[in-house]
């Protein structure tokens, strides 16, 4: 009768003592993983005086905004920002046409043979995570893209969204093999053909899926830095990535300007984050495969 | 029934044909981005090619300058440094917090959206930061060890901590693994844990029985993943220690792009490539393997 009773007891407060020991921790590591956001923006906007104190302080005395200013004249700001919206632009259209066509090819269209193609799709995921730019891929692809001539052009980077990511392609199809087969096949009744089946029946109920698409791409095109740095060797093409890697090389670093520049090339993929939360969470768990 | 019989297989040509073509983008991106790279380092690691003109065969020549030069032996050596320690390090922080995310804490979904915020963010930025904050003067790291009576530590001007100093950078990006292993938490069905508590076990043995068991399939995918990401680790190094001081850093992906983009020896990096590409997909394959023998599926 006691052993009965006693788990009972020491239930809630063996729970209160989990939760309390799982909240020091999550505390401790969110202050960790805020930590290089937090020094970037103190530094940001201290004074240059300040930033030669010792010990450093904690928090700007003075909030120095022309920083901001200064770090956008040092380097040409604008038009790199709008040479990353460019690469980002294109990768999200290419990423979300390609892929969702081929997702739509290997989950909503019977055909033999389908699922063991859907094996190399899945391989690649697992050795070539970055795609298209990776190290072991590149020596060739510059090779071949030098050889064309289209060095200094965004279409090496462009071109690859246009022809689909195993990734994406992984994540749109689990997505629509949720979507039930008989939508298609009375569309198919009514004589609707595959193509109007995709656009008018299939495409609606995707869309959310499709958004996920379009925010990871876009922010793979925005924090890509390998593509760039090989194909784009002319400095009037840069993107932001290679822009701020200027302020490492400057004979004298100035850090509060380096850092006032990487706010203003991470503070937009962080609002995008915290406006499209729940989309990014949802593509961890389809790329998952939960 | 002739004619309803042909009208079969005319369907099932048909379907083969739709479905054909609507891949066809795939089809053409696997063999121009995945295929022919990984079988064109194999034909450019035979030549002398410096990236103008014409490469010119000369057998496995590279392969024996590779043998004999050491620099290649540190950079597999930093490589293989950097998977072993980062990779399980990354399993373990990811299961942390996932079970600590899991214990019904009310503000949640705060964690959830800091931990995750790093891997949203740029690499190369993060590793700006991290030149700052690992600063051995004036950065927040040191800063706050002083307070612990910590000597400044020297993270990236230091050959025994240049290392650790990437594989920190790497934990900033397991806040995304650890949402995976949270969804997996959450599939686990309660009862498991009410039988195993009528049976008196405690909480450690639940966790070692009933969870860990159970993540198996995540661990299993989050180490062939970040095999692959840390094999090929690039940015970090390039931007935080360019492959120093005394190259402890200098990772096989920076040996590859060092070669090929300022040596000028294309056929050289192309070798190394096709070293690192055989080296990747057989340690995936070999893991992949193995998991007969330790990843339970029961629950899918």
């Amino acid at each position: 009768m006691e052993a009965f009773i006693r788990p009972l007891a020491t239930r809630p407060l063996l729970e209160a003592r989990q939760q309390l020991v799982s909240r020091l921790l999550l505390v401790a590591a969110s202050l960790f993983y805020l930590s290089p956001m937090y020094w970037m923006v103190v530094t940001a906007l201290k004074s240059d005086q300040e930033l030669a104190q010792f010990p450093p302080t904690l928090w700007p005395q003075e909030l120095v905004w022309k920083n901001f200013d200064l770090a956008t004249k040092t380097f040409p700001f604008l038009s790199y920002l709008g040479n990353t919206i460019f690469y980002a632009a294109f990768t999200v259209l290419g990423s979300v046409l390609s892929n969702f066509m081929i997702a739509y090819g290997f989950s909503r269209i019977k055909w033999p043979g389908r699922d063991l193609l859907f094996y190399p799709v899945v391989a690649s995921i697992f050795i070539f995570i970055q795609f298209p730019v990776n190290p072991i891929t590149m020596v060739p692809m510059f090779s071949l893209f030098a050889g064309l001539g289209l060095v200094n052009s965004f279409l090496p980077l462009i071109l690859p969204a246009f022809l689909g990511n195993p990734f994406f392609i992984f994540l749109l199809r689990q997505f629509m093999l949720q979507i039930p087969s008989s939508l298609s096949e009375a569309a198919r009744l009514d004589g609707a053909s595959e193509f109007q089946i995709m656009t008018r029946v299939i495409l609606p109920l995707t869309r959310p899926a499709l958004v996920v698409v379009a925010l990871l791409a876009g922010v793979n095109a925005w924090n890509d830095f390998l593509g760039p740095l090989i194909y784009l060797q002319n400095d009037k093409l840069y993107t932001l990535s290679l822009g701020l890697t200027f302020f490492k090389t400057m004979h004298r670093i100035q850090f509060n300007l380096m850092m006032a520049a990487s706010c203003l090339v991470v503070v937009p993929v962080i609002l995008v984050f915290l406006c499209f939360q729940r989309f990014f969470l949802e593509g961890v768990s389809l790329g998952s495969g939960k | 029934m002739n004619r309803s019989r042909k009208k079969i297989i005319s369907a099932d040509t048909r379907n083969l044909l739709l479905g054909l073509l609507f891949i066809s983008p795939w089809i053409i991106g696997f063999f121009l981005f995945l295929v022919y790279p990984v079988l064109s380092n194999f034909h450019l690691g035979m030549t002398q090619y410096s990236g103008f003109g014409l490469p010119e065969w000369i057998g496995f020549a590279n392969y024996l300058a590779l043998f004999k030069d050491p620099l290649f032996w540190t950079s597999l050596y930093n490589t293989f440094y950097y998977v072993i320690l980062a990779v399980p390090l990354g399993v373990i922080v990811a299961i942390g917090l996932a079970v600590a995310m899991n214990q019904k804490v009310r503000e949640v979904a705060w964690y959830r959206a800091i931990l995750y915020l790093p891997s949203v963010a740029p690499v190369f930025a993060l590793s700006m930061m991290l030149i700052w904050l690992l600063n051995p003067r004036f950065g927040l790291f040191n800063y706050l060890l002083s307070w612990a009576h910590v000597p400044a530590i020297n993270w990236l001007g230091d050959p025994h901590w240049s290392k650790l100093a990437i594989v920190l950078v790497a934990q900033f990006g397991a806040g995304h693994i650890a949402l995976i292993f949270l969804a997996a938490l959450r599939a686990i069905p309660p009862n498991l844990y009410d039988a195993a508590s009528l049976d008196g076990a405690n909480q450690w043995r639940k966790f070692c029985y009933i969870t860990l068991p159970l993540l198996t399939p995540t661990i299993l995918y989050d180490i062939i993943i970040g095999i692959g990401l840390g094999l090929q680790v690039f940015a970090p190094a390039y931007i935080m220690t360019e492959g120093g001081p005394l190259n402890s850093t200098m990772f096989t992906a920076l040996y590859i792009y060092k070669n090929a983009f300022e040596y000028n020896q294309v056929g050289l990096a192309a070798a190394v490539s096709g070293i690192l590409f055989i080296i990747n997909a057989t340690l995936a394959i070999v893991i992949f393997w193995s998991s007969r023998y330790w990843v339970n599926y029961q629950l899918e």
